[in-house]
């Protein structure tokens, strides 16, 4: 036997390091990128008006877009509330109940559609069931619609990580006499929490950053939002407007408001990172 | 129905050799549990064939037999915790104090209570050492703050871990040991008073020292329970139980008195699998 000459090998997995490592830092760079150019000119819009005031009439200055932060917030919330609990409680089921039911398959089957329709579909869906019934748009339409959004992730994760919960916890939980719902909330759910957190903060990071669903929704409004009652102001369907208006004060409102979601979604990547590494530790 | 076991046994015609070594038990001790015509199915899978064995109250019965013979399967059995499997099935009777708890109408969380179960694996709950005792207290009992803490302390002394946890009652569970861990889920075990333990390879999974500490406990709690262990452990099935059952694919092939059993085999499979024939 002859030994093969190991240069060709060698240079073979030098290139791929080569290559892997550009491909990575194009995907670095592409984020990089937006991430600078949105914090520069978000930077330069921010100051305490904008946090507080109402929005300034094309072609003025100053004003601000509290009424999209508080829209934005109040609907974000109100989907939740929506939301995580209808989600995590199919993802029990899925998880804990449903093994092996065809029910079940059909359930995630489904659910994992529902995580791929466009979010404009959920919006327009929206728009019909609850916004031409009722006659005109709402924050609460709004809500739902995010609500619709949050579901499905939060149903996933939840089931993902009640799976990754040993079998013998949850053995020796209903081994002790416990029933099955208690032991899933109380000793189930408590191994698996961080996941469950890092799940719903993720999911609320996705919807945040929604503007199609709340476009045919909650559309948005120059007031300060006192219920959800009618159309409310968001941040995502202000940069919509704003940024595509020739007016500049509205242009620069439009960065300043991409600034607050940035940070806002980084915010939140950046907690449920942490919760993932406490858990590994 | 409230027939009793031994009424059972004499009713109905079983295999020879499993029923001769019970009737032999039931000379010395009263039965706690009884399994007649036990048979197990995971799917189309048959795991059990027709198991009849008596556990005797108040002994140590092991369980021996190669990987996959149904050891840990037949256990399963007595506390139902194989439900929570939606594709695994039991059929025959066994019966725990005049109950057949195959039957319908049998209270899980009540037959659990009396039947304990500690695991391969050390499975503390997410929660500190006190509170993974205190859980299972607060869900059978009405108990006060002053009771709960001394059942807390009575079943940590009960499980030989008192004084090593004493100091770290509301440290998390789970950052014991595992040799303490494993006392901490027999403790949690005994705290709800059950009549049955059965162990799973309880010490599989710990090391030598932890596995003497816990074998000494086992020895120290046939005082007050009926305990039933499996174990891939020959050596610790001769030292500990009174009982031994020997199980080879799904069916029990002997049982009787362990220094009988281990020292006079009756079947030949026994004696191959004792001396390290095959298994």
């Amino acid at each position: 036997m002859r030994l093969r000459t190991a240069w060709p090998r060698k240079l073979t997995n030098t290139l791929m390091e080569v290559v892997s490592g550009v491909a990575a830092a194009v995907g670095l760079a592409a984020l990089a990128w937006i991430l600078v150019v949105v914090l520069r000119h978000g930077a330069a819009a921010l100051n305490w008006t904008f946090l507080t005031g109402l929005p300034s009439p094309p072609g003025g200055s100053g004003g601000g877009l509290a009424n999209a932060i508080v829209g934005t917030l109040m609907m974000t919330l109100v989907g939740c509330v929506i939301g995580v609990p209808v989600g995590m409680l199919a993802g029990v089921y899925l998880a804990e109940y449903g093994k092996g039911r065809p029910f079940a398959t059909a359930v995630r089957f489904l659910v994992n559609v529902m995580m791929g329709i466009p979010s404009i579909i959920i919006g327009l869906f929206v728009y019909t069931i609850l916004v031409l019934p009722i006659g005109h748009f709402s924050g609460w339409a709004g809500a739902v619609s995010l609500a619709l959004l949050v579901l499905p992730v939060v149903a996933r994760t939840t089931e993902d990580m009640l799976a990754l919960v040993p079998n013998p916890l949850r053995e020796s939980t209903l081994a002790l006499g416990v029933p099955h719902w208690r032991a899933t909330l109380q000793i189930t759910f408590r191994a698996a929490k961080t996941g469950l957190l890092t799940g719903v903060l993720l999911s609320v990071a996705r919807v945040s950053g929604e503007t199609a669903p709340l476009l045919f929704t909650a559309l948005n409004s120059p007031y300060m939002p006192h219920s959800l009652a009618g159309p409310t102001a968001n941040l995502t369907v202000t940069i919509f407007n704003y940024a595509m208006s020739p007016y500049a004060n509205w242009q620069e409102a439009a960065w300043g408001a991409s600034f607050l979601i940035t940070i806002g979604v980084l915010a939140l990547t950046v907690t449920s990172r942490a919760l993932i590494r406490e858990r590994v530790r | 129905m409230s027939a009793s076991p031994s009424d059972m046994s004499e009713a109905r015609p079983v295999t020879a050799v499993p029923i001769v070594a019970a009737k032999e038990v039931q000379a010395a001790t009263a039965t706690k549990i009884s399994a007649r015509g036990l048979n197990f199915f995971y799917g189309d899978h048959q795991a059990l064939f027709d198991n009849s064995l008596d556990i005797p109250a108040g002994r140590i019965t092991a369980i021996i037999g190669p990987s996959g013979c149904g050891k840990s399967t037949h256990i399963r059995v007595y506390n139902r915790i194989f439900q929570l499997y939606r594709d695994q099935r039991a059929t025959g009777e066994v019966w725990l104090d005049g109950q057949n708890l195959l039957g319908p109408g049998v209270d899980l969380i009540e037959l659990r209570r009396k039947v304990g179960m500690i695991f391969q694996k050390p499975t503390p709950f997410p929660l500190s050492v006190y509170e993974n005792l205190a859980y299972g207290l607060r869900l059978h009992y009405r108990v006060t703050r002053s009771e709960l803490d001394q059942r807390v302390e009575e079943a940590l002394r009960g499980a030989a871990l008192w004084d090593e946890v004493k100091d770290k009652l509301h440290r998390p569970g789970t950052a014991l040991s595992g040799g303490q861990q494993q006392r901490l889920c027999i403790a949690r075990a005994i705290a709800v008073e059950p009549e049955v333990l059965l162990m799973d390879e309880p010490t599989s999974a710990i090391d030598p020292v932890a596995t003497s500490h816990i074998e000494e406990l086992v020895l120290e709690l046939k005082k007050r329970y009926t305990i039933v262990i499996v174990t891939h452990n020959m050596q610790q099935a001769a030292r500990i139980s009174d009982y031994t059952a020997f199980f080879y694919k799904g069916y029990i092939i002997e049982f009787g008195p362990s220094t009988e059993l281990f020292t006079n085999p009756k079947q030949k499979q026994t004696e191959d699998y004792l001396t390290g024939r095959f298994g």
